[in-house]
């Protein structure tokens, strides 16, 4: 073959499928300590280890939510922490029959002589990290490459760095356990349209797919998290049926059958902007090989976060804004979401931040 | 889009999802002058115009063979050849629901400093030709890659240069109206074993893609010609549900769901093993997003061209030969061959070695 043979081979496989599994989808709840720090001081809430353990607790513990999903990505200090009651998160999340997956890669650092374009860092000692997540418990992992559109972005050096980069992350990881997740996210910001994005997007995903080749990764043992084929944050919005469309069809345009699953990043959309999206491919007639489901942060948490408000009183509601959004977003990989998810305060509320640093 | 939308856009997806109906596939009637000659001289007939009409006419009037087919591919003679009544060969086929096609390609040459691999030539006014062959009337094309398996093969050049080959033909197709089917063979030659030709059709299928890609090629206004997995042809031979298996793995891993049908050659191998194994990847319970069938030459000639041996006494045994394999490929397309049509000629090899077409 020319993807390599890893003794973890069947297991890769069987787990990117379980993840793939319709009606499920991935919580991503991998912020760093940093960028929770954003989210706690929306609410103002202290950023000390406690609340952020309270926070993933308060998700991980919501009756019912469970159900709705196959996976949920965490940060490092998150896969080792446990319940109030001292019961590993973890553990939690497998009862569940939850898959637990960990953020792998060190943030972004700019590439020289570009304008801003970046590329992700991460693989010093990749393999001895994977191996000791997966130790812990973790069975994926997530890598997050990041470009963006403008006059002359994404160049071909941004391109070229971020596809390599992706397919050394994912081949790491499958030589020690982990399901990668492949996640070149090109950025909504500007004032492209629809067809610009899309033009960007399926040249980009082509690179990826070459790049995975080159490195003999799996397929069948790897997820994709792309963006959504959206018109830019300064242009005028399209409806969900148009995204839809266009999506699809640069995924059609370079994604092989093999990749068992797409988990999309919601960006800056609004919790229900993301779900209308998603229950549109979903409702999409043609060629889709592989499920079509999410990989949500700010779009499942934005309410849940609201009515939180780091108070403890709060939890009962904070975790029924949670439920919600995890439903609507199941039915909306069936392409069976009505929307009529009851709007919890902040759902339909844009979360672009322009240039937003993760 | 990342792809090039020209005038002819609708039309090519229209024609290409046309090719790749389920229970149809292409005759490959497109051997040059040279080679339609030993075809000839293999039964003892003079390669001379009249008898190259003649074999092609027996082929395209075989009673109910046409409907087991999509599209037939042409030399640039035929494209322009009638039957003895006078009814051009283009509007025989077009009655029948047939789509002429076009070999555009002018053979290989070897690349300097390689071990004997080689690139294809033939863009020197290529769109030109398109044009005047969609004016005859042919809405698809073929263009023929060929890369080898060997110690140091397929060299990092002849994969690229292949595929940027076929990516430049592909888009000239295009930009004038005709479907490009996209080939990149890779020859059976050699001692290797399955796994080994799997790994190479799937990096040379990557190659591909990415170069199709790089150049804005419509994907959907496409159909590829990919090699079957199978051993080398000095390595001993795999049941067809093992081929199927590879073959398929092969493909999911690395053609977009865009492409509406892929249509196999059949290399050196017989009519009945092309056919058994076309039947074993249809009958494979794996998602598939395109359809898979045949774009055969020898494998749906043979028979037919020995028991024709150039006599008019036998131009309706002949065709019933053609017919019985054409059957059999259309139902191997639908998964739904049970075997044993044919005559013994069926199951002889085709295999030549270091095969020149």
């Amino acid at each position: 073959m020319s993807a390599f043979k890893s003794k973890y081979q069947d297991e890769l496989i069987a787990n990117a499928a379980y993840i793939g599994t319709p009606g499920k989808g991935i919580l991503a709840a991998d912020e760093s300590t940093g960028t929770i720090g954003k989210r706690l001081s929306s609410i103002n809430v202290e950023n000390v280890e406690s609340n952020r353990r309270a926070l993933r607790e308060l998700l991980f513990t919501t009756p019912g939510a469970l159900q709705y999903l196959s996976g949920v990505i965490l940060f490092e200090e998150t896969l080792y922490q446990s319940t109030a009651a001292g019961k590993p998160f973890v553990e939690v999340l497998k009862a569940g029959g939850v898959l637990p997956g960990i953020k792998v890669d060190k943030g972004t650092v700019e590439l020289a002589g570009t304008n801003g374009e970046t590329t992700t860092q991460g693989l010093d000692g990749l393999g001895q990290r994977c191996h000791k997540y997966y130790e812990a418990g973790a069975r994926f992992a997530k890598w997050r490459a990041v470009l963006n559109i403008g006059p002359n972005e994404p160049s071909q050096l941004a391109i070229n760095e971020n596809a390599n980069g992706l397919a050394r992350y994912a081949v790491i990881c499958q030589e020690n356990g982990l399901v990668p997740i492949v996640e070149p996210e090109i950025l909504v910001d500007g004032p492209h349209d629809i067809e610009k994005c899309a033009e960007v997007t399926e040249r980009v995903l082509a690179a990826v797919y070459k790049a995975l080749n080159d490195h003999h990764v799996l397929l069948e043992g790897t997820l994709l998290k792309p963006n959504m084929v959206t018109p830019g944050s300064e242009a005028k919005k399209v409806a969900p049926e148009v995204i839809a469309e266009h999506t699809v069809r640069a995924l059609q345009r370079t994604v092989p059958a093999a990749v068992p699953a797409i988990v999309f990043l919601s960006g800056g959309q609004s919790e229900e902007e993301a779900t209308l999206n998603l229950n549109a491919m979903n409702k999409l007639k043609g060629k889709k090989p592989w499920s079509l489901s999410f990989s949500f942060g700010r779009a499942l948490q934005q309410s849940t976060l609201k009515a939180w408000a780091g108070k403890e009183e709060n939890i009962p509601k904070a975790q029924a804004a949670l439920l919600t959004r995890a439903k609507a977003n199941s039915e909306a990989t069936l392409g069976t979401y009505k929307g009529d998810a009851t709007l919890a305060e902040g759902a339909a509320e844009s979360l672009h931040v322009k240039d937003y640093k993760y | 889009m990342s792809a090039f939308v020209g005038k002819y856009a609708e039309e090519l997806i229209k024609t290409a999802k046309y090719i790749a109906t389920p229970g149809k596939g292409i005759l490959a009637a497109d051997e040059s002058t040279g080679t339609i000659g030993k075809r000839l001289a293999s039964i003892n007939v003079e390669n001379i115009e009249l008898n190259r009409q003649a074999l092609r006419e027996l082929l395209f009037t075989s009673p109910n063979a046409l409907s087991c087919l999509s599209g037939v591919i042409l030399f640039e003679e035929t494209l322009y050849q009638k039957t003895s009544d006078g009814k051009p060969f283009v509007e025989v086929l077009e009655e029948n629901g047939v789509v002429p096609g076009i070999k555009v390609d002018k053979g290989t040459v070897e690349l300097a400093g390689t071990n004997g691999e080689t690139t294809t030539q033939g863009f020197d006014s290529l769109g030109a030709r398109c044009s005047q062959y969609y004016k005859a009337g042919a809405r698809f094309a073929k263009w023929r890659a060929v890369l080898k398996i060997g110690p140091t093969e397929p060299s990092e050049l002849s994969i690229q240069q292949n595929a940027q080959g076929l990516a430049r033909y592909a888009i000239i197709c295009q930009e004038n109206g005709l479907v490009p089917i996209v080939e990149p063979e890779v020859l059976t030659d050699g001692p290797h074993d399955i796994k080994k030709c799997a790994a190479v059709t799937e990096t040379v299928l990557a190659a591909v893609y990415k170069a199709l890609n790089d150049h804005h090629v419509l994907l959907e206004g496409t159909l590829l010609k990919p090699n079957m997995v199978t051993p080398g042809s000095d390595s001993p031979k795999v049941a067809a549900e093992v081929i199927a298996e590879h073959t398929v793995t092969a493909l999911r891993r690395t053609v977009p769901p865009a492409v509406p049908g892929i249509v196999f050659l059949s290399g050196g191998q017989s009519e009945e093993e092309a056919t058994f194994n076309l039947n074993a990847m249809n009958k494979l319970e794996v998602l598939k997003p395109w359809t898979l069938s045949f774009s055969f030459g020898r494998a749906l000639q043979q028979s037919t061209l020995k028991t024709w041996g150039g006599k008019k006494e036998n131009i309706g045994k002949a065709q019933e030969a053609f017919l019985a394999r054409a059957k059999a490929n259309s139902e191997a397309s639908l998964g739904n061959y049970t075997g044993g049509s044919g005559t013994g000629l069926a199951s002889e090899s085709l295999f030549v070695k270091g095969y020149k077409y």
